[in-house]
């Protein structure tokens, strides 16, 4: 692969990568969030497996296929069962819409695209010192990485339903792996199966506790968990 | 000691509780074909739909397998036992200041580690010695089935595992991992009643410590950058002796980024602001002993992960960087749980708040960094580990007794059940760090280290003096509240107040001498940079 098709290829794996953490802002059909969610494993996958056969290095590519495998196919997968269990029994009332649309954000849409074109920003200022260090065509795209765990926080702390926090939290994941291939091509695999697996279980105990959540409250509002304060 | 000798003794700790963690998995009440506790909890949260007819009619009591049942509770001991036993042998070893290593550097024990066991577990001795009366407390009262008791056992032992894994790994990635998998173990632990309350606070624990604990990850994988740049081969890069050997060659912009995200982010598993909010939920929904573990000895094991770093950062950008951030961070985070604690109308959220309260003065000796700071604090991880693990296994004696958990509606504890209020009391006493417990020393110690490192720090030890003494006016007010006034007596066997007993007479021993201690406890303060 020459080298000028390899960079363009991976800046186009990492502006989808940006892209979908964007879109995920944008939409507010839970089942739309997922689909987007899964796109943005894909790039995450195909950016580990550019990088992998462009230094020959054939175990990041099996790491890049896994990593896919995860969060392009088995966590969404989890999510859209999540999300069925929970508009299960609604669906007599008509009342199952909403719980699978993120209704009424605490910013509006426009709003956060507003701040998701800060934070990114913000993600330049901050990796300026990290691309200094050694300048090379992946390290020039760490930004992308940060810019989506930034965007990841954000939806983390401004989403109210219980499942639209459960992708912030990825997002957030996925821009942390992310940066890990652009800046040092990925951890070391024990670390990396390491982490996988501690997602793939956090995943499961937040789809549990949402829908006991479902049981207790009556609904997935984050909004109604007030019984404990000071 | 022999290379085989010291591995079999690093892996014991981790591998014990997980293997014992395994037996009771197995060992399921009704027939399942997953052994993992995991598959379990899954599947019931979606078959099970709560019906009291039922639930009742399932948990009463089967006479047959009485025995059986109340063995299964104690064989929970086997770990704390084998973690002691390994932390003590390790520390004859560790105490002249050469570590020792298995599996090519992936488990190291240095005398912190083998402090860190001796906290862990001692503190797991109290909280797995006062399981079986708690746990018979919640089955007289039908809150507890045979289930929820058997997945309580895998749980915890499974928990113990990760944290002895946290303590005994050199590799930074590795004790990532494993802090992060006792989030996901303890998790239901948090949330084992469905209740809402349990509920909620099962999913702020979750989702706060896992978005905070991803923060260390990112610091992490920027740790590791800086050192594949600095040179250092990809096996040794997160190796913890390794960078401490050549952080000079860190770049410093990026360690900086990196030393930042940590410290925010494993102080999130260890009670700090920002992201503290999880702490009093959670400790007050968890069963007691997890209450006391997570408070005893989780907190320290994310703070002792905060130690780590604070050596390589410390090598790499200078003392005063790890300095201001530690000390900003413990002071606010005290003056909060100062200020919450004075309001508190609940007795477990308010030893939750105490224990903020304590990992921040640790934090406030971590920022100091003298050697008389650093062995302070690491004195105060073990008397705290004693002292609230003590108080929590209490406050859940307490909260069955008398039914509520509200400050207000106890009375006249010590008329209504005389050694249990002496344990409870004695125990707060020894958090407001009266002597002779080793709170006193180590806080005397903290304080000597402050006013002596400068104008800086001396403002700020004043500051977190004043903050402590609210604390405490705090906690006699609300503890002689509960203590005091009538009350008639009613049936309480001391029998199962015994760990908790030992667990103050330790503490109380620990602050009068540490005596064969003395030098693992300064090896320990050396090995972290003091």
């Amino acid at each position: 692969m020459s080298t000028g098709l390899y960079t363009q290829l991976l800046d186009l794996a990492c502006g989808a990568f940006l892209l979908a953490a964007v879109i995920v802002l944008w939409v507010r059909e839970l089942t739309a969030i997922v689909r987007v969610f899964a796109l943005q494993g894909i790039s995450l996958a195909a950016l580990a497996v550019l990088l992998g056969g462009h230094e020959h290095r054939w175990d990041l590519v099996g790491v890049g296929v896994g990593i896919g495998l995860l969060r392009a196919g088995v966590l969404p997968h989890l999510m859209r069962r999540a999300l069925a269990v929970l508009t299960a029994d609604r669906q007599r009332y008509g009342t199952a819409a909403t719980e699978t649309r993120e209704t009424q954000p605490l910013i509006n849409v426009a709003a956060s695209l507003l701040t998701a074109a800060l934070l990114t920003l913000l993600a330049y200022a901050v990796a300026r010192p990290l691309t200094e260090l050694h300048p090379t065509p992946a390290t020039r795209a760490l930004p992308v990485g940060l810019a989506v765990v930034l965007i990841g926080f954000f939806v983390l702390v401004t989403r109210r339903r219980a499942l639209s926090q459960v992708v912030g939290f990825l997002l957030l994941d996925n821009g942390i792996t992310a940066t890990a291939f652009l800046a040092t091509s990925g951890v070391p695999l024990i670390v990396e199966l390491g982490v996988s697996f501690d997602v793939l279980l956090a995943v499961l105990v937040l789809q549990i506790l949402t829908t006991r959540m479902r049981e207790a409250f009556g609904t997935t509002d984050i909004d109604d968990l007030r019984e404990l304060h000071d | 000691m022999s290379p085989t000798a010291s591995a079999l003794l690093l892996t014991a700790p981790a591998a014990v509780p997980l293997a014992v963690a395994g037996a009771y998995a197995l060992a399921a009440p009704r027939t399942r074909t997953s052994a993992a506790a995991f598959a379990a909890a899954l599947t019931e949260a979606r078959q099970r739909v709560p019906a009291p007819g039922s639930v009742l009619v399932e948990e009463a009591p089967e006479p047959t397998n009485v025995p059986q049942r109340h063995w299964r509770d104690w064989a929970g001991l086997v770990s704390p036992a084998v973690v002691l036993a390994c932390g003590s042998l390790l520390a004859r070893e560790v105490v002249d200041g050469r570590p020792r290593r298995a599996y090519s550097g992936l488990l190291r024990a240095d005398a912190l580690t083998a402090w860190m066991l001796l906290v862990v577990g001692a503190v797991a001795l109290i909280a797995c010695g006062s399981a079986p009366a708690y746990l018979r407390g919640e089955r007289d009262a039908v809150r507890a089935s045979e289930r929820t008791v058997w997945r309580y056992h895998v749980l915890v032992q499974a928990f113990l595992g990760a944290m002895c894994l946290a303590v005994v790994t050199a590799n930074l990635g590795v004790l990532w991992v494993a802090i992060e998998a006792t989030t996901i173990v303890t998790a239901f632990l948090v949330g084992h009643r469905r209740t809402r309350t349990s509920v909620e606070a099962a999913w702020k624990y979750v989702v706060i410590c896992s978005a905070g604990i991803a923060l260390a990850f990112l610091g992490t994988v920027l740790i590791y950058y800086a050192a594949r740049e600095a040179g250092i081969a990809e096996a040794w890069a997160l190796d913890w002796p390794t960078l401490v050997a050549h952080a000079g060659r860190l770049d410093p912009a990026v360690t900086r980024l990196g030393i930042t995200l940590i410290i925010l982010g494993f102080g999130a598993k260890a009670g700090l602001i920002p992201l503290h909010a999880w702490l009093p939920d959670a400790h007050s929904q968890a069963p007691a002993p997890v209450s006391a573990l997570m408070s005893g000895v989780l907190l320290s094991v994310a703070f002792a992960a905060i130690l780590r770093y604070r050596v390589i950062a410390n090598a790499a950008l200078g003392a005063g960087f790890t300095r201001v951030l530690l000390a900003g961070i413990a002071l606010l985070t005290l003056a909060l749980a100062a200020g919450l604690l004075l309001a508190q109308r609940d007795y477990k959220r308010m030893l939750a708040y105490s224990s903020m309260e304590h990992m921040s003065l640790i934090a406030l000796a971590a920022a100091i960094g003298s050697p008389l700071a650093l062995s302070a604090a690491l004195l105060h991880i073990a008397g705290h580990g004693l002292a609230k693990s003590v108080a929590f296994c209490a406050s859940g004696r307490i909260l069955q007794l008398t039914g509520t958990a509200r400050i207000g509606r106890v009375r006249g504890l010590i008329a209504q059940a005389p050694p249990l209020a002496g344990v409870f009391g004695l125990a707060v006493l020894a958090l407001m760090a009266f002597p002779p417990f080793s709170l006193f020393a180590s806080e005397l110690g903290i304080a000597r280290a402050g006013f002596a490192a400068g104008t800086g720090l001396s403002w700020v030890t004043a500051a977190a003096l004043l903050l402590v003494l609210v604390a405490f006016a705090a906690l006699t007010a609300r503890t002689a509240r509960m203590l005091l006034g009538p009350g008639t007596p009613v049936e309480e066997s001391p029998s199962g107040l015994w760990p908790l007993a030992l667990g103050l007479a330790a503490g109380a021993a620990l602050g009068v001498a540490t005596g064969p201690l003395t030098d693992l406890l300064h090896a320990a303060a050396r090995a972290i940079g003091g």
